[in-house]
C-alpha cells in the first residue's frame, strides 16, 4: 500500500491504494464516483475511459501511480447539469440506449472536440472506435458529435 | 413500496422532476446517512421517502398531487423507463414528464416482470391502459359525487378533473382519498387513438439526462455497508469440477477476506467455482490470478464446436419433428419442374452486454435482499426465494438501469450464486463477473443448421418451400419441457406459416433436435436471429433461379397479405431499389416477422479504398402496430442493424476441448463506429394491435448482407459469419 495524491475533476484527493492498482478502481471504488465503468478490464471497449490532461485513456489497464501529477477528468468533471455541449448535443439526439458505455464515449468525444473544433467522419472514426456500443448507438454518437461541434462553435445554441 | 416485517423500512426510489430521475439504493435506515455522505448530490434528493396512496398496482398518487408510476419491466436500453409509464400516463390523463417513475420490486401484483421477446408492451397494452383510464374514471366520479353533477359532465385536464359548465375543478391529490375507496371499473372507457396526446411522439427518455453525466446507477455501481467484493475462478470447460485448490497465495494478497468454493445453479446444472472475496473487487481479482486449481474437465474433452456443426449438417438428412406441413408438400416437391434444395449454418454466440454480469446479495435470518441487473425481478426473487428455501415475499429485489441484456439477464444463475457466498459468509456480497468469465461461461446462442427445399413450376412460381431446423432445444436444455419428437415451438418464429410473409401453396416446417453439453439460452430474437439467415438467403436463391429481382418477387408473393406487400414497397420506394448498384457495388434486401412485427431491410454495399466489400447503408421499414415512442423504434432498429452486423460478420464462439476460444473483446470482436453503415429507419403508421421493437429488426440483417454479397460478387455464402474481407 502507498498515499498517492490525485487531482480529480479539481480537486485534491489523496488515497492509499496499491501501486498498480488500476486508476479505473481507484475511481469507482476507493473515491465513490460510479460514472466511469468497467466493460472489459483490457482497453477493448473504452467504457472506463477518463481524460489525464485532457487526453482520453482507458483507466481499467492505468495504474493509479502513473497518474500523479496530472489532471485527471471522469465523467462527473465534464459537468453534473448536462450544460456541457457533447451532452447537450447526447440529449438532443437521445444517443444513449443502456447508457452502459456512454459515459465513456462522452469522455472520448470531449477529448477530441478538444483537439479538432470541426471533426470529419473520419476524425470521429479515428477518435471513437476506441469506444464499442453493443447497443448500436453509433448513428446517433457521429450524429451527436457533428452537433456538439456546432454548438461549441456558435454556429447553433 | 414493499416493506418487509421486522426489519427497518427500506427505500429504493426513483424520483423523477423536471431535471431528471434520481435512484436511491435499498439501505437500512440508520447506515443510510452515513452512506448518503458519499453520495452524489442528486441521489441525496431521493431520500426522501415515498408516500401516497396506491389506487392500482401502478399508480400511486399522493396528497400534494404528485403522481408516481411504476415500471414493471426493467429498463436495459429499449426503452420501457419512458414506454411503460407513458401509456399508464396516458390513459390517466397526465404528461408523462410530470410524473414520478418507480421500479417494481418483483412484487407478486404486477404479474409477469420479465422483458424478453420483445413483449413489454405488446404484452401489457391492455393492462396499462385499463389500469390508466380505471383509476382516470374513479378520480372523475369522485369528483362528480363531490359536486353532484353527472360523471358524463366531467373531464379531465393537467391532472385535474373539471366541470366545464360551472367552471369547478379539482386536482387528482385532492380526490385520491375518496377515489381509491370506489368500485374498480371493469371496463374502463379507452382514450381513441386519435386523442392520444404522448403514446406515438418522440417523448424524450427520462433516463437520458442520467446516462450523459454518470449519475445512471447501475447493478454494477450497487453499495451497502459492510459489502464485499467476489471474483470467481470458474473452470474454463464450462461444466468441469473442482477436485482441489490451494488458496494461499490468494489469501496473503492484502484485503482477501475469504476464499472458499462456490456454486452457481443453472437449471439442473450447477456449475462450480472457487470465490475469492476481499473488501475491494482489485483485491479480489488479485487474489483470483494467484489460485492454484486442479479441474476434472474429462467429460468435456469431447466438446467442439466445429464437430458440433459437422453433425448438425449430417442431422439435416433426418426427417425430425414436423411442425407444419401442407397435405400435397410431398407430391407437390417430387413433381415439381425445378427444385432447389440448401443448407445454411450460423455459428454460436455470446450475448455480451457491455455491464458484465454482477449481483450484490444480502442474506439476512430468514429474508433477502437482491441488487441485481435482471430482465426479469419476479422470476429472480422466485429463484432466489426457492434456492435459500425463503418465502416469496421475505425476498426483495431492487432492479437498477440495465447496462445491456439482450436476454442473458433474463437468467438468474448470477444472482444464486451471489446469494450462496451471502449465505455462506453471512455478509452482503457482491459477484462482479470480468468480461472473460461472460465471454468463456455462456450461456450462448445455438449454433444451427436451416436445410431448406423449393419447388417452382415451370413459369418459376414457387409452389412449395420446407424449412427444417436442425439445433438444440432451448426449452428441452433448460426447463426439460420438449416431449419426444416434438419441434421447439419458439424455433419457430419468424419462420412458421403463421410468420410467413408468402403465400406458397404448399409450406412445411420441421425441427430436428440436436443435442449439446454447451449451455444455451435465448439470444436477442432467439432462433429467429440464425433461422432467417437461411430463410431469406432461400428465397433470394429462388428468385435468381427465377431470373427474378429478388425484391419484386417478395412483393409478388406477399400480394395476399397487405401489412406485408405495405412494407416491402415502402422498402422499395424509400431505398431506391430500383437502381442499379455500380460494378463491384451490391444490394440485398431481407423481411421477417418475428416477436409481432414486420422489418424489412434493404443493405447496400460499396468497396473501401483497399477494395474490399463493405456495408454503406441499410434502409429498413418496421411495422411494429400501434407505437409509443417512435424514436425509440428507430432507436432499437438501428441497434439490431449494428447487432446483426456483428453476429453476420464477426467472430463466433468456437469451443475445442470444451473451452471457448475467444476471451475478450480482442478476440471476440463487435462492430465498432468506423464500420457502421449509415441507416435510416422507417416506420409504418397503423391502428393494429403493438407488436415488439427489441428483436424483430435483428433476423433480416444477415440475409439481407448475404444476398448483397451476392449481388456484388456472385458468391453465395451459406455460413455465418462472413469475412467480408475474403469475399
Amino acid at each position: 500500500m502507498a498515499e498517492y495524491k490525485l487531482s480529480i475533476n479539481g480537486e485534491n484527493l489523496t488515497v492509499e491504494v496499491e501501486p498498480a492498482t488500476p486508476l479505473l478502481w481507484v475511481i469507482r471504488d476507493t473515491l465513490g464516483m460510479p460514472g466511469t465503468k468497467f466493460g472489459c478490464g483490457m482497453a477493448q471497449c473504452g467504457a472506463c475511459t477518463v481524460h489525464l490532461d485532457g487526453t482520453a485513456i482507458r483507466s481499467c489497464t492505468f495504474p493509479v501511480s502513473a497518474a500523479v501529477g496530472k489532471k485527471i477528468t471522469t465523467i462527473e468533471g465534464i459537468s453534473e447539469d448536462n450544460s456541457h455541449p457533447v451532452q447537450r448535443a447526447w440529449i438532443e439526439l437521445q444517443v444513449p440506449q443502456c447508457g452502459y458505455c456512454q459515459s465513456g464515449q462522452i469522455m472520448s468525444a470531449v477529448a477530441l472536440l478538444s483537439k479538432n473544433q470541426k471533426p470529419s467522419d473520419e476524425d470521429i472514426d479515428l477518435a471513437m472506435q476506441g469506444n464499442l456500443c453493443r447497443c448500436g448507438t453509433y448513428p446517433r454518437v457521429r450524429k451527436a458529435i457533428h452537433l456538439a461541434a456546432k454548438m461549441m462553435t456558435h454556429e447553433i445554441n | 413500496m414493499k416493506s418487509t416485517k421486522g426489519v427497518s423500512r427500506r427505500t429504493f426510489l426513483k424520483r423523477s422532476s423536471a431535471t431528471g430521475i434520481f435512484l436511491a439504493l435499498g439501505f437500512p435506515a440508520a447506515a443510510l446517512e452515513a452512506v448518503a455522505e458519499k453520495m452524489p448530490p442528486l441521489q441525496n434528493m431521493a431520500l426522501e421517502a415515498l408516500k401516497g396512496i396506491e389506487i392500482n398496482p401502478f399508480i400511486i398518487i399522493d396528497q400534494s398531487g404528485k403522481i408516481t408510476i411504476i415500471s414493471h419491466k426493467p429498463d436495459m436500453g429499449q426503452g420501457t423507463w419512458q414506454s411503460i409509464p407513458t401509456v399508464v400516463a396516458e390513459e390517466l390523463d397526465v404528461d408523462p414528464a410530470t410524473i414520478t417513475i418507480k421500479s417494481s420490486v418483483g412484487e407478486k401484483k404486477f404479474g409477469d416482470q420479465l422483458a424478453a421477446g420483445s413483449s413489454s408492451i405488446r404484452g401489457s397494452w391492455n393492462t396499462l391502459r385499463n389500469s390508466g383510464a380505471a383509476a382516470r374514471e374513479m378520480l372523475m366520479t369522485a369528483a362528480a359525487r363531490q359536486w353532484g353533477v353527472p360523471v358524463a359532465e366531467c373531464s379531465t385536464a393537467n391532472a385535474r378533473v373539471l366541470h366545464t359548465s360551472t367552471g369547478k375543478s379539482l386536482g387528482y391529490g385532492e380526490l385520491i382519498e375518496a377515489a381509491s375507496t370506489l368500485p374498480v371499473p371493469a371496463e374502463p372507457k379507452l382514450k381513441a387513438a386519435t386523442a392520444f396526446k404522448w403514446v406515438g411522439k418522440s417523448v424524450p427518455k427520462p433516463d437520458v439526462p442520467l446516462k450523459v453525466n454518470g449519475s445512471a446507477v447501475y447493478g454494477m455501481d450497487m453499495k451497502v455497508p459492510g459489502m464485499l467484493y467476489a471474483s470467481v475462478e470458474r473452470c474454463p470447460t464450462i461444466t468441469g469440477k473442482l477436485v482441489s485448490f490451494d488458496d494461499s497465495k490468494a489469501r496473503a494478497v492484502k484485503g482477501v477476506k475469504h476464499v472458499i468454493k462456490s456454486e452457481r445453479p443453472f437449471f439442473s446444472r450447477t456449475f462450480e467455482g472457487v470465490a475469492v472475496i476481499a473488501d475491494s473487487y482489485y483485491g479480489a481479482l488479485e487474489g483470483r490470478k494467484r489460485l492454484m486449481i486442479e479441474w476434472n474437465t474429462s467429460a468435456e474433452k469431447e466438446v467442439d464446436s466445429a464437430a458440433f456443426i459437422a453433425s448438425l449438417h449430417e442431422l439435416a438428412g433426418q426427417e425430425g419433428a414436423v411442425h407444419d406441413q401442407a397435405p400435397e408438400f410431398k407430391q407437390v416437391l417430387e413433381q415439381a419442374a425445378k427444385k432447389h434444395m440448401a443448407s445454411y449454418e450460423t455459428p454460436f454466440l455470446a450475448h455480451s452486454p457491455l455491464e458484465p454480469e454482477n449481483a450484490l446479495v444480502h442474506v439476512r435470518d430468514g429474508e433477502c435482499e437482491i441488487w441485481a441487473p435482471v430482465q426479469g425481478p419476479d422470476g429472480a426473487v422466485r429463484a432466489v426465494s426457492e434456492y435459500l428455501g425463503i418465502p416469496y415475499d421475505k425476498v426483495i429485489i431492487h432492479v437498477p438501469f440495465l447496462g445491456g441484456g439482450f436476454g442473458r439477464k433474463a437468467f438468474t444463475d448470477y444472482i444464486l450464486e451471489a446469494a450462496y457466498l451471502s449465505r455462506e459468509l453471512k455478509a452482503p456480497i457482491k459477484v462482479v463477473w470480468t468480461r472473460e468469465d461472460d465471454t468463456l461461461q455462456g450461456p450462448f446462442r445455438s449454433a444451427s443448421v436451416s436445410r431448406m427445399e423449393g419447388a417452382l413450376d415451370k413459369e418459376g412460381n414457387v409452389l412449395a418451400l420446407h424449412h427444417k431446423i436442425v439445433a438444440p432445444s432451448i426449452q428441452g436444455q433448460l426447463w426439460n419441457g420438449l416431449k419426444e419428437n416434438t419441434p421447439d415451438a419458439w424455433a419457430m418464429e419468424g419462420i412458421s406459416k403463421h410468420d410467413s410473409p408468402y403465400q406458397i401453396p404448399n409450406y412445411k416446417t420441421s425441427f430436428v433436435l440436436a443435442e449439446t453439453s454447451i449451455p444455451i439460452a435465448w439470444w436477442r430474437s432467439v432462433y429467429a436471429s440464425a433461422s432467417m439467415f437461411g430463410h431469406e438467403s432461400f428465397i433470394d436463391e429462388l428468385a435468381q433461379m427465377n431470373g427474378k429481382d429478388p425484391l419484386e418477387l417478395r412483393i409478388e408473393m406477399s400480394q395476399g397479405d397487405s401489412r406485408y406487400r405495405k412494407v416491402l414497397e415502402a422498402l422499395k420506394e424509400k431505398s431506391g431499389w430500383a437502381a442499379k448498384p455500380e460494378a463491384g457495388k451490391g444490394k440485398g434486401c431481407a423481411i421477417a416477422r418475428s416477436f409481432g412485427s414486420i422489418v424489412a431491410h434493404a443493405l447496400f454495399m460499396g468497396r473501401n479504398k483497399e477494395g474490399k466489400l463493405r456495408v454503406e447503408k441499410v434502409v429498413s421499414v418496421i411495422d411494429c402496430g400501434t407505437f409509443v415512442n417512435p424514436d425509440t423504434i428507430r432507436a432499437q432498429t438501428e441497434g439490431n442493424i449494428v447487432m446483426g452486423l456483428t453476429a453476420a460478420i464477426k467472430d463466433p464462439i468456437i469451443f475445442k476441448e470444451g473451452k471457448v476460444q475467444q476471451t475478450n473483446f480482442h478476440n471476440y470482436r463487435m462492430l465498432r463506429i468506423n464500420e457502421m453503415p449509415e441507416v435510416e429507419v422507417h416506420i409504418m403508421q397503423n391502428n393494429e394491435h403493438p407488436g415488439g421493437v427489441g428483436e424483430p429488426g435483428l433476423p433480416p440483417v444477415a440475409p439481407a448482407l448475404a444476398n448483397a454479397v451476392f449481388s456484388a460478387t456472385g458468391k453465395r455464402i451459406r455460413k455465418l459469419p462472413i469475412n467480408l474481407d475474403e469475399v
